[in-house]
């Protein structure tokens, strides 16, 4: 039985569809080098939905925020309502920006 | 046979037989998304394959749909090349058959990508209109065919010790089939006689052998007749299997 | 495809452990999460118990997806048309792609796709029990899709509000997938049935009397021998009980066994109007055990076909990372 060093690494595989503006996590595979990651990504994750783009990054390269942390993180938006463009009242004829 | 109707059948039989050989991967490749890749390719083969075995019926005539072509000829009648009717291991038909060897389908898909890339390509100018929007469909599937399976080439050939010498024995099992991708004669205002591609294969494969760090086999005189319905031992048994239930049940509906 | 092994590996104890008033208190706060209908991410706190009957439940179900490639797989060289051929490539290799998604899935809890390979191989972790039987006859392979894979999607769509997100996204994936998968094993029945030869529908009516209880073995056992499924509902990966799923499978195949023209393997199978459900007979809970205990018709043979392809495959994994590092190095070295 293989031991762990032999593992191919993990990659996060991200897919921007033809409908979407941006790239979507859609889970992860292994794969020993990148062009393989890249060709098997297109294999798993784009057999149906029409994909334009694949991005693949190694597992072990994300930072990912703390959940413990969502509170400084992200709380202190909810206030500040003028950054929301419901904020700021325009005359009807302008609603449509 | 009329020459227009046995050029389609030569790369429709061609493909759909590398298709058979293929689809027997599910659920056993080294690792799963291997798995999906070679259904994948399986599958993009097996369309290409009813497509232009539509057209053959439709060319000849009488009658015969993509089934009936595909599950009730007789092994005289199939043109495909015998490289892609050979058994995913090597192996003789009274050893039982069944094997899987990742090397020899990794070289023969790349042999065989590279060919149809090639001929899809000029294919895509012929006068039968059909037969070139087959061809341009086709082309972007076999691109990327082309791409993993050479890719595969590569890693197998420079990768550990052991893979090297299992592809180089996988090569010599190989190597002589490779004559016939460039045998078939051409048919004015169809498609090019399969020689015209034989410069630009030779190359590119000489130039995949040298990336991968493998060595081309000597040079084999030998000249197989799949294209012409002289197949090998192998193909009866496979038959056998692919026309099984047609022949068991006649006039079922499936 | 869905894996009843939750239940029975439910079984086992839950390790005693004496937890300090601070772990205490986060799990209570985890599971007043999970009442207030929160999803949990992979880097949030969890309970220990949580992460690992995750890891069971998501691996085996991966396993499930896997193995169950090899009873289908057996027909796609054999497939009676191209369109059908074509079908069924598609539909293992979806499989496989849903194995795929479900190790991923795991993968976030902790565990590595190594360990769960060497879980499955050894015979230490489990998988649908389904997949045990042999594929006979090419209607086998419609009967699969119509109630297997229909059993499946009875298990799988609750699976989709899992409170795990990470596995519930998997699921929503999945299930989209999954109901092409039942219609066109349906469709292949239809068509045998309405337009095929005598001894075409005698196939069909064969292969659902052998699949049948199978099938509705799937569901696990009956709720009064799943004790522990309390556990599991209040974490929110159970959402609805054995008994439960079994029952609405009946009720809903019946009517399509009749649109076949097919009977079921079940002379206690009556129309109850006052409870509006189908009365059915009883599981034989010793061929269940039997089977899940590794004595099945095929539990060998298909552990047998998975352990060979990982070890005739051993040459080719290494060599792809010896490769990758050669590449490396020379990319250091410029």
């Amino acid at each position: 039985m293989s031991n762990m060093q032999n593992e191919w690494p993990l990659w996060e595989v991200f897919v921007r569809s033809k409908a979407g503006l941006d790239h979507k996590h859609c889970g992860s595979l292994h794969a020993a080098d990148s062009a393989m990651a890249v060709q098997m990504a297109r294999d798993v994750y784009t057999r149906r939905q029409e994909g334009t783009s694949i991005w693949v990054v190694r597992s072990e390269q994300i930072v990912a925020s703390d959940p413990a942390e969502k509170g400084s993180l992200f709380e202190p938006a909810d206030d500040k309502v003028y950054r929301h463009p419901t904020f700021y009242e325009l005359p009807e004829e302008l609603n449509h920006m | 046979m009329d020459s227009k109707l046995n050029y389609v059948l030569q790369l429709a039989d061609t493909c759909l037989i590398h298709s058979q050989r293929l689809s027997e991967w599910a659920g056993h490749a080294p690792v799963l998304e291997e798995d999906l890749a070679l259904s994948n390719i399986a599958l993009d083969l097996l369309g290409q394959a009813r497509a232009l075995l539509t057209h053959a019926g439709q060319i000849e005539g009488a009658g015969r749909d993509e089934d009936r072509l595909a599950f009730l000829r007789e092994e005289r009648d199939y043109r495909n090349i015998v490289l892609v009717e050979l058994p995913n291991a090597a192996a003789s038909p009274s050893d039982g058959g069944g094997g899987r060897d990742f090397a020899l389908t990794m070289l023969r898909n790349a042999a065989v990508s590279i060919w149809l890339e090639l001929l899809y390509e000029r294919l895509q100018a012929s006068g039968d209109a059909e037969l070139a929007g087959i061809a341009a469909k086709s082309l972007k599937e076999v691109r990327y065919h082309r791409q993993h399976s050479c890719d595969w080439v590569v890693r197998l050939g420079d990768g550990t010790g052991e893979s090297q010498a299992r592809m180089q024995a996988a090569l010599g099992v190989l190597w002589p089939y490779f004559n016939e991708l460039f045998a078939a004669g051409g048919v004015d205002g169809v498609g090019p006689a399969w020689s015209e591609l034989e410069p630009e294969w030779r190359a590119r494969w000489a130039a995949l052998m040298q990336e991968a760090t493998l060595t081309p086999p000597r040079d084999s005189a030998m000249q197989s007749r799949g294209i012409d319905g002289i197949h090998s031992e192998h193909m009866g048994h496979m038959l056998g299997t692919m026309q099984f239930l047609q022949r068991t049940y006649p006039g079922g509906v499936w | 495809m869905y894996t009843q092994a939750m239940d029975l590996m439910a079984r086992e104890a839950k390790p005693k452990v004496v937890k300090s008033a601070e772990e205490l208190a986060r799990e209570e706060a985890f599971e007043a999460r999970i009442t207030a209908g929160d999803f949990i991410e992979a880097k949030d706190w969890m309970p220990d118990h949580y992460r690992k009957t995750l890891v069971r439940q998501i691996s085996q179900h991966a396993h499930s997806e896997i193995v169950g490639m090899l009873p289908e797989g057996n027909w796609i060289t054999r497939a009676p048309t191209l369109k059908r051929k074509a079908i069924l490539l598609a539909k293992v290799q979806d499989e496989g792609g849903h194995g795929l998604y479900l190790y991923a899935a795991a993968e976030t809890l902790g565990t590595s796709r190594d360990e769960m390979t060497e879980a499955l191989l050894s015979g230490k972790a489990k998988y649908s029990s389904i997949f045990n039987y042999p594929t006979l006859t090419w209607a086998d392979i419609g009967v699969i899709g119509w109630l297997v894979d229909g059993a499946a999607i009875m298990n799988q769509v609750p699976l989709c509000r899992c409170s795990y997100a990470p596995y519930a996204r998997a699921m929503i994936r999945v299930c989209r997938e999954e109901s092409f998968h039942q219609r066109q094993g349906y469709e292949s029945l239809l068509t045998m049935m309405t337009h095929g030869t005598e001894q075409q529908k005698a196939m069909v009516q064969d292969a659902v009397n052998r699949w049948w209880w199978p099938s509705l073995m799937m569901f696990g056992p009956a709720d009064k021998d799943s004790p522990n499924s309390e556990q599991s509902m209040r974490w929110g990966i159970k959402r609805v009980t054995n008994d439960q799923l079994r029952q609405k499978f009946v009720d809903a195949t019946i009517p399509q066994a009749d649109i076949l023209g097919v009977t079921v393997p079940d002379p206690a199978l009556k129309w109850n109007a006052e409870r509006d459900s189908y009365d059915f007979g009883d599981i034989d809970w010793a061929e269940f055990w039997r089977v899940v205990g590794g004595e099945g018709p095929c539990n060998r043979e298909r552990l047998a076909a998975r352990n060979k392809a990982w070890d005739d495959g051993a040459w080719v994994r290494d060599a792809a990372l010896a490769h990758a590092r050669k590449q490396a190095t020379k990319a250091q070295a410029a």
